[in-house]
């Protein structure tokens, strides 16, 4: 490689600020991680002497978890502040609590929150790399890099893919992050959910395609990503009924024929069986939803191993 | 004490000449040519403008409640480092402006100790709950020239009908912040692409044009005076057009950011472009420039709203809405609109002095013999900066924070007394 990216105290607050050729140099990195995850000791020294706190201002346990080990097998030290967003209304600002974690030394901070743009804040407040673990509906990198990553090393090449998103979009920070890294790479995305649950000039700001009827979106599809459905957003007035959802998008053996025969199943959990995606599907051959999972951590190792300067 | 105005280039008759103008005590005594009269005060005006002093409808002075955020006397002094001479507070303070002993608490602290003329507007419901009608009467025998619920909306119609028909009957302009809470439901910024990009929740253009769209209805029917605040959306303008077309009694304002700013400014997560109605798209924004230009939109006002350091420093979707608007609005408007040619000087003048103070019946906005003494002077070569240490207001959220303006408002005068001077006092001596 004659340019190496330069990933030294960088923060990854979405994809849009890494190039495509960055983005592939994250994947072989996370390529050597998952070798570790393999091995009976999975643990390297590489960041040892090294803080990460993962700042999680909404409850996740997976996402949390996958930052945490991935820190540990590092050998980074790692520190966990948890609140919910309520509390932190009530008493201590973002601001306050960034700079009282900052005093204790914190090298990097990999944080979750409720508000678009927070991990900028964190940023500003401590002058420290952050990585976004999903900010509101904003963004999800490490998902996203997880997400092409598993597809990358099953189907090679991005490029010239044509990958199906499915489900409630106008929610999901998975799936803006997801759109902005496969573009970059060259793929055909088409996101496609009921017109209530659609953000509107999708095509404009992503260059996606945009389908309401799952038939066509799932045309020739190379990947089908499913989305999860929140219950909530029947009560919010967007869509009358899970079951009436359900009827309609949910990805199972008869509407995944209409992609290509040995599709990539994909969904960035957790899962709602039987209401975006059935078993059937969920697990079968096609499937690699438990992979994803591993790949997270990956993916994540690779993150921190390239913005602290890990030693090889 | 007289104080006489050499040199300037005059606002006069809606036309810039060159005019000398003599103040005795709180009025304009003379506007010629040529004044060679003794004065106690000379101040110097030449390769200036001189204007009347400056007009706004619609301000959040915080006073009384949250003085954190701002007072009377800060507010008013930052009006007057802005030009502005005169300035109607909204009735959201804690209490609320639905009595006449706030009223009269907001007009007094303003006369003895203010920076500027304050003009109070009362509430059009009682404690702006949009559940009973407020005491206008009342309070307009202490002075409000308007109502509104500013900062909300009433939902109910046939409650806003009632308002209405009830203001007609002692002359209240009645002012409405549009807004459908079901459609802006817990929206960030404008409904558009940068909303789908960041990931915020967005308010739609709709929240606010399916309410015009009403009050005009209701207003036609109550036969009442509307003004639209805080005009923001093409469609918007196009309600408005039909209904001043019709005949009917529709007044709007524009303010200094959406004439300036869109959506895209929200891109950097600054909460200081947070603001209701949100920032809205470029194709708005131009609507509002031309309606501004072609008399559409009548007049100019800033929605000064103050919030302090802390509540706007955090997450955006966490943070209050509104931005100052005093200090930067001339400069702003006279950079970026006067300066390329988008808007004649006139029209900005008229649009932030005349036009608004005839909205609401106010004795301001006219430099002519015998009016009020108040004016500003303004040096269009100079330069104002805006930052957190020269900003006049206890608050700083604004969205030019750091930045250097054109034109730069070198003297206010307010009732015949220099309210604010950016330069050093003026010689007291007999001209020569």
């Amino acid at each position: 490689m004659t340019n190496t990216p330069q990933f030294l105290g960088r923060s990854v607050f979405d994809l849009d600020d890494y190039s495509a050729a960055e983005i592939m140099y994250i994947l072989e990195a996370a390529k050597g991680m998952k070798e570790i995850n393999l091995r009976e000791y999975k643990k390297i020294p590489t960041l040892r002497g090294k803080t990460i706190c993962t700042l999680f201002i909404e409850n996740s346990t997976r996402t949390r978890m996958s930052f945490e080990l991935a820190a540990s097998r590092l050998s980074a030290d790692v520190v966990s502040f948890q609140a919910n967003i309520s509390a932190l209304s009530k008493g201590e600002s973002l601001q306050d609590t960034v700079y009282t974690l900052d005093a204790m030394g914190i090298d990097l901070y990999c944080i979750r929150h409720s508000s678009p743009g927070s991990p900028q804040l964190v940023h500003k407040y401590s002058g420290k790399p952050v990585i976004n673990g999903g900010d509101g509906r904003h963004a999800h990198p490490t998902q996203a890099l997880l997400d092409i990553f598993s597809i990358w090393e099953k189907l090679g090449d991005i490029r010239g893919l044509k990958i199906t998103i499915v489900g409630d979009i106008l929610n999901s920070r998975v799936v803006r992050s997801n759109l902005i890294g496969m573009r970059k790479l060259g793929a055909e995305v088409t996101v496609c959910g009921p017109r209530t649950l659609m953000p509107s000039y999708m095509e404009e700001v992503y260059g996606c395609k945009v389908q309401y009827d799952l038939q066509t979106a799932l045309q020739d599809a190379d990947v089908v990503m499913g989305l999860r459905m929140q219950l909530e957003r029947q009560t919010e007035g967007l869509f009358p009924s899970l079951e009436e959802y359900t009827k309609h998008y949910v990805l199972s053996k008869h509407t995944i024929r209409y992609a290509k025969k040995d599709a990539l199943i994909m969904h960035p959990g957790p899962m709602n069986r039987g209401i975006e995606i059935l078993p059937e599907i969920a697990d079968s051959q096609q499937s690699i939803i438990v992979e994803q999972v591993a790949n997270g951590v990956a993916v994540r190792m690779a993150l921190m191993f390239l913005i602290l300067g890990g030693k090889v | 004490m007289k104080t006489l105005i050499k040199n300037g280039k005059t606002f006069f008759d809606d036309n810039f000449v060159r005019k000398d103008i003599l103040i005795e005590d709180e009025r304009i005594i003379r506007i010629a040519g040529q004044i060679t009269d003794p004065a106690d005060q000379v101040i110097d005006a030449t390769s200036k403008i001189v204007t009347p002093g400056f007009v706004d409808i619609h301000t959040h002075l915080r006073d009384p409640g949250q003085t954190y955020k701002e007072d009377i006397i800060t507010g008013t002094l930052s009006a007057a480092k802005g030009g502005f001479t005169s300035i109607c507070a909204m009735p959201n303070t804690e209490p609320v402006v639905d009595n006449i002993a706030t009223v009269e608490y907001i007009q007094r602290r303003a006369k003895d100790l203010g920076y500027c003329k304050v003009y109070v507007i009362g509430a059009l419901s009682k404690d702006l709950e949009g559940k009973e009608i407020a005491e206008m009467a009342t309070m307009q025998q202490g002075g409000i020239v308007a109502v509104t619920d500013d900062g909300k909306c009433i939902q109910n119609a046939k409650l806003m009908l009632n308002c209405m028909r009830y203001a007609v009957n002692f002359n209240l302009p009645v002012i409405s912040h549009a807004e459908d809470y079901n459609l802006a439901g817990k929206g960030q910024i404008h409904s558009g692409k940068v909303a789908t990009q960041l990931g915020l929740s967005g308010i739609p253009a709709l929240a606010e044009e399916v309410i015009i769209a009403r009050d005009i209805m209701l207003a036609e029917s109550a036969k009442a005076h509307l003004h639209i605040a805080h005009i923001s959306t093409a469609k918007s303008l196009e309600l408005v057009r039909r209904a001043k077309e019709n005949g009917l009694k529709v007044t709007c304002e524009v303010t200094p950011h959406h004439l300036l700013l869109t959506e895209e400014a929200c891109l950097t997560f600054d909460t200081n472009t947070k603001m209701k109605p949100p920032l809205r798209s470029e194709a708005d924004r131009l609507a509002c420039v031309q309606a501004l230009a072609d008399g559409l939109i009548d007049c100019i006002a800033t929605d000064h709203a103050p919030h302090a350091d802390y509540e706007k420093e955090r997450e955006f979707d966490l943070a209050p809405f509104g931005i100052i608007g005093f200090e930067s609005a001339f400069a702003v408007l006279y950079q970026d609109l006067v300066k390329p040619g988008h808007l004649t000087l006139e029209r900005l003048i008229e649009t932030l002095t005349s036009a608004p103070a005839k909205l609401l019946n106010l004795k301001a906005g006219i430099l002519a013999e015998n009016s009020p003494a108040d004016l500003c002077i303004i040096d269009l070569g100079d330069t104002v900066l805006i930052d957190s240490d020269s900003i006049l207001s206890k608050s700083k959220n604004t969205p030019w924070l750091g930045q250097t303006l054109a034109g730069k408002v070198t003297h206010t005068i307010c009732g015949g007394k220099i309210t604010w001077q950016a330069e050093p006092a003026a010689e007291t001596n007999e001209p020569t």
